[in-house]
């Protein structure tokens, strides 16, 4: 699975001005919503049950990223964004960092398969310090398009 | 003299597969441990003790997996392991079940 396959272009967010889990969350949710990607009615429950997963355990991965996710039936496919913040989120992360990276997925509930490939994905191109470190570098939506596609094209592995 | 590697395989069972709760899961187990340990899909060979790497199995419900640990805890780590693995990740579970309640 490529990230153009999931990833919302038009939801991709950087230089973002927030410090604490829940605002990073609803800030990407709303971006989401904006993207047309899940509806207005959905928009609280989709961000509560993202906070509800967080809460069985941080999705702070180490390496300062974050795939805060959950499975919602108002999607019909996976749909995700990334966001970046420069001074970091603190996001009680597995090694204690603060986090500079986020990749929040919805999903449909019948397909863990997708899911579970989107992380696979994700994992996978974040275990390349130079993908990772650009994209944290990244000041603009286009900038981290760019690396996605880079990525997709086997560019950093 | 270096301690032998010991192996051991199992199945992911559960129908998520290795997602990113039971790969946490996984991994602070293994980082208990003081042995080196590694899991092996095919030709892909990760830290155990990364959430990163092992996120990267991309291991769906029926993957088999290679456990392989070498240290002073080795066989002790894998045991533990593949209780893990084998219960569907049953603290996973539990904690699941609490929430949604």
């Amino acid at each position: 699975m490529k990230f153009v396959d999931f990833m919302s272009r038009d939801a991709i967010r950087t230089s973002i001005d927030v410090d604490d889990k829940e605002t990073v969350i609803r800030t990407m949710a709303s971006a989401l919503l904006e993207a047309g990607k899940i509806s207005e009615e959905e928009y609280e429950s989709t961000v509560e049950a993202i906070l509800k997963r967080e809460e069985l355990g941080s999705t702070g991965i180490g390496r300062g990223v974050a795939v805060p996710h959950t499975k919602h039936p108002s999607v019909s496919e996976l749909v995700g964004t990334v966001a970046v913040s420069e001074n970091g989120v603190d996001f009680d992360s597995l090694d204690g960092e603060k986090v500079h990276l986020l990749f929040l997925l919805v999903s449909p509930p019948d397909r863990p398969g997708d899911h579970l490939r989107a992380l696979e994905n994700i994992s996978r191109q974040l275990r390349d310090e130079t993908f990772c470190r650009f994209l944290k570098q990244s000041k603009t939506a286009d900038e981290v398009w760019q690396l996605l596609e880079e990525a997709d094209n086997n560019q950093f592995v | 003299m270096e301690s032998p590697v010991v192996e051991r395989s199992v199945v992911i069972t559960n129908p998520q597969g290795l997602h990113a709760r039971p790969a946490d899961l996984f991994a602070r187990l293994a980082m208990k441990f003081d042995s080196k340990i590694e899991v092996i899909r095919d030709d892909h060979c990760v830290d155990a003790k990364s959430i990163l790497h092992m996120l990267t199995l991309g291991a769906a419900q029926g993957t088999e997996l290679i456990l392989q640990a070498q240290g002073p805890d080795a066989e002790e780590a894998l045991d533990a392991i593949a209780r893990l693995v084998e219960s569907d990740f049953a603290a996973d579970e539990t904690l699941s079940q609490g929430s949604s309640s």
